[in-house]
């Protein structure tokens, strides 16, 4: 069984591997493809080099100044180009599956997720009560030393707050503008298989982690392969995949962390600030400079109190934004049957989009793992800092990461598209946040200012935390002297500056293919290494069902009852 | 058994004094004194990742403060009673943890102080007193 299972995830390596490899040897064929008759409404092929980017809601294709490039944009242009067009074809090298185009990287992470689902079966259902429980604390003694460590709670939050972005209100509308309804179906099918890769990593994050000398943890993917691997007695390996993660991973939050998110604020920042006619339309970079003042405040300058303040204001923010689509549905309550039956029907049978369901189920999945980062590695670096004997719990307080980003947040706000703005014609020319911004305001009047308060939240906690995991990256290949942090940390803000300047599309397209390069060593970790967490659930459960691990609160219950 | 009394102590006059009448109580009924300091500490909070990090790192300094500060000195103070002491540093809610290692350690009676170090903040909300007195299952007696 264990040799079988060796063998299926190095096979699965290989070939990712040669076909990255492979495919300068492709992308003149697949220019060709590009240029002939398939459009994107066939779903899943990239017809313009703006394509990326108006699927992360940046801008719609037509609006994007391609003649009217500034000087930076021309220099990092030709510097990106050459090696952008070996990573993003390779990385998102698609190959001709039932007339629609599948993305080798998106079937690659499906594969993984449904096999952490089926190998441990179906954790994300059987781990889901308990997980509520361990978030509540009802197996934490409060009279142990364990109390005062991180809790399950607050590292659960502390993801979150990294995980939901501007992505969960902005890139949502254009999903179903490209996908119809039906995108919405896959993408929780993504969010409900992601919940079991998401447990395996994190698992792993704290199984592996490091407990420095000085008193800090730290841990993450990298640290997983490089024991883990060392354990099963292929330290090589091990090592090769931890610096090939690292690597992605510091090169992947400075785009997908950081340049994405600071274009999101910017663009918000401008709609609200007066549209096209705002000052700032043509002048993000002032926008940026102060976005980078403040994120180098906190980072660079060690002011904790900003990031401390943002830390608590996001999930009120988010409480916040899921009041209001709550009460926007609830104004809307007889359209929400007819939007669930859409989102029903339209996964299997999709109107005009003719890569068929498996086009808007790829589109769906894609959606769903940039949202909520299952099978990409970074929740498990900041799980890992949870101080617990039981990796395992880590690992099931998780698994509620994609269910809350994905199933609850996602959903709602496709909800409130489907029931308010979709198929009205007034609304074309509006994409992204300002789409939500609009749908909601129809119901709500006032609420595009405080709305654009909470993107910027999010969007500056977003890239904080993508600092951190990005820092992680840089510490494991560089080492963790002052120099070296600080090297990385200006560069960091550096780009948020180029990020709001920007018209962000090649640029984009290579961070997006560092995000998903990042999947291939961490993916390849959980298989080889998933046997070892199947033994410690398999304990833990047993250990649960015998009243080995005390639940406090049913203790507590029942001293009450006896009394 | 042997009887045991516990002590919530911070470092306010009110619980010195707390701490001296429970250790006379103990040896007069020939008791064990529990003293425990309990620092304030939710596990419902939103933290940084760098705050998570070096959570572990801080939550030994806290402790190590806080008995270096507050827990020694009141049981050095305490040794002169002769009876049989033990101190320890707790995270968590003061009234939760205190009736819960009550109910856990089978303490026959606890003794806490009226007003604890943090002024405003219990007059706002309510003191670890009047929360214990309503919560908790064995005689609480508070020192003024």
């Amino acid at each position: 069984m264990k040799k079988r299972q060796k063998w299926f995830g190095w096979l699965l390596g290989i070939i990712c591997l040669i076909l990255v490899l492979a495919v300068p040897a492709y992308s003149k064929d697949k220019k060709k493809e590009y240029s002939s008759s398939q459009g994107w409404v066939q779903g899943i092929e990239i017809p313009t080099p703006g394509y990326r980017t108006w699927v992360k809601g940046l801008k719609p294709p037509e609006a994007k100044p391609i003649e009217e490039k500034t000087g930076i944009d021309a220099i990092v242009e030709k510097f990106m180009t050459p090696i952008n067009d070996v990573l993003y074809n390779g990385v998102f090298y698609s190959i001709p599956f039932f007339g629609a185009k599948l993305k080798l990287v998106i079937a690659w992470l499906i594969v993984g997720s449904l096999f952490c689902t089926f190998y441990f079966r179906f954790v994300n259902l059987r781990g889901f009560t308990q997980a509520i429980r361990l978030v509540r604390g009802d197996y934490s003694n409060p009279n142990s030393d364990e109390a005062g460590e991180v809790s399950h709670f607050q590292a659960l939050a502390t993801a979150l707050s990294g995980t939901v972005g501007v992505g969960n209100i902005g890139a949502i509308p254009i999903l179903i503008m490209i996908g119809g309804p039906g995108a919405l179906f896959w993408m929780m099918v993504a969010g409900f298989i992601g919940m079991s890769s998401k447990f395996v990593e994190c698992t792993l994050g704290v199984m592996y982690r490091n407990n420095n000398p000085d008193g800090t943890v730290s841990g993450g993917p990298m640290y997983a392969m490089v024991k883990g691997f060392a354990e099963l007695g292929r330290p090589k390996l091990g090592k090769f995949l931890s610096y090939f993660f690292a690597i992605s991973l510091v090169i992947g939050c400075m785009g997908a962390g950081n340049m994405f998110q600071s274009n999101q604020a910017v663009m918000q920042f401008v709609n609200i600030t007066g549209g096209a006619n705002s000052y700032f339309a043509s002048r993000g970079w002032i926008f940026g400079l102060v976005m980078a003042a403040i994120v180098g405040m906190v980072i660079l300058g060690g002011i904790k109190g900003i990031a401390k303040l943002t830390e608590k204001l996001v999930p009120f923010m988010a409480l916040f934004y899921l009041t209001g689509a709550l009460v926007v549905l609830a104004a809307h309550a007889n359209r929400i049957p007819e939007a669930v039956i859409s989102i029903f029907t339209n996964a299997f049978s999709p109107e005009g989009i003719s890569g068929g369901f498996i086009g808007i189920m790829i589109i769906g999945f894609q959606r769903a793992v940039f949202s909520n980062e299952a099978g990409i590695g970074t929740a498990a670096i900041a799980h890992s800092a949870v101080k617990t004997d039981e990796p395992i719990t880590e690992g099931l307080v998780s698994l509620l990461e994609p269910f809350i980003d994905t199933i609850v947040i996602c959903t709602i706000t496709g909800l409130v598209i489907l029931t308010t703005v979709y198929g009205d014609p007034s609304i074309t020319g509006l994409t992204g946040v300002s789409l939500t911004s609009e749908a909601m305001s129809r119901t709500i009047p006032w609420v595009p200012i405080p709305l654009a308060v909470a993107v910027l939240l999010f969007a500056f906690s977003t890239i904080v935390s993508w600092s951190y995991y990005g820092l992680k990256g840089w510490t494991y290949i560089f080492g963790e002297s002052n120099a070296s942090s600080f090297t990385y940390k200006a560069v960091y803000c550096f780009f948020i500056i180029v990020g709001c300047s920007i018209p962000l599309t090649s640029v984009m397209d290579f961070s997006d293919a560092m995000v998903f390069l990042m999947t291939i060593p961490n993916i390849l970790c959980i298989y080889f290494l998933a046997p070892v967490v199947k033994k410690e659930l398999n304990s833990y459960w047993a250990r649960i069902k015998s009243g080995e691990i005390k639940n406090y609160r049913q203790l507590r219950k029942r001293k009450r009852n006896t009394r | 058994m042997m009887k045991s009394i516990l002590v919530g102590i911070d470092d306010s006059d009110p619980s010195k004094r707390a701490a001296e009448f429970a250790a006379a109580v103990a040896r007069s009924q020939n008791a064990k004194l529990l003293v425990v300091y309990v620092i304030q500490w939710t596990p419902f909070a939103f933290n940084t990742l760098e705050e998570n990090e070096s959570r572990h790192k801080r939550h030994e300094e806290e402790i190590e403060t806080a008995s270096l500060k507050v827990l020694t000195p009141i049981l050095n103070n305490l040794s002169k009673y002769g009876t049989n002491i033990e101190g320890f540093v707790r995270h968590g809610r003061p009234a939760e943890l205190l009736t819960h290692i009550a109910d856990e350690r089978n303490i026959s009676q606890i003794v806490i102080g009226r007003t604890g170090a943090s002024g405003l903040k219990d007059i706002m909300f309510g003191s670890v007193a009047s929360k214990m007195v309503q919560r908790s299952s064995v005689p609480i007696t508070v020192v003024p």
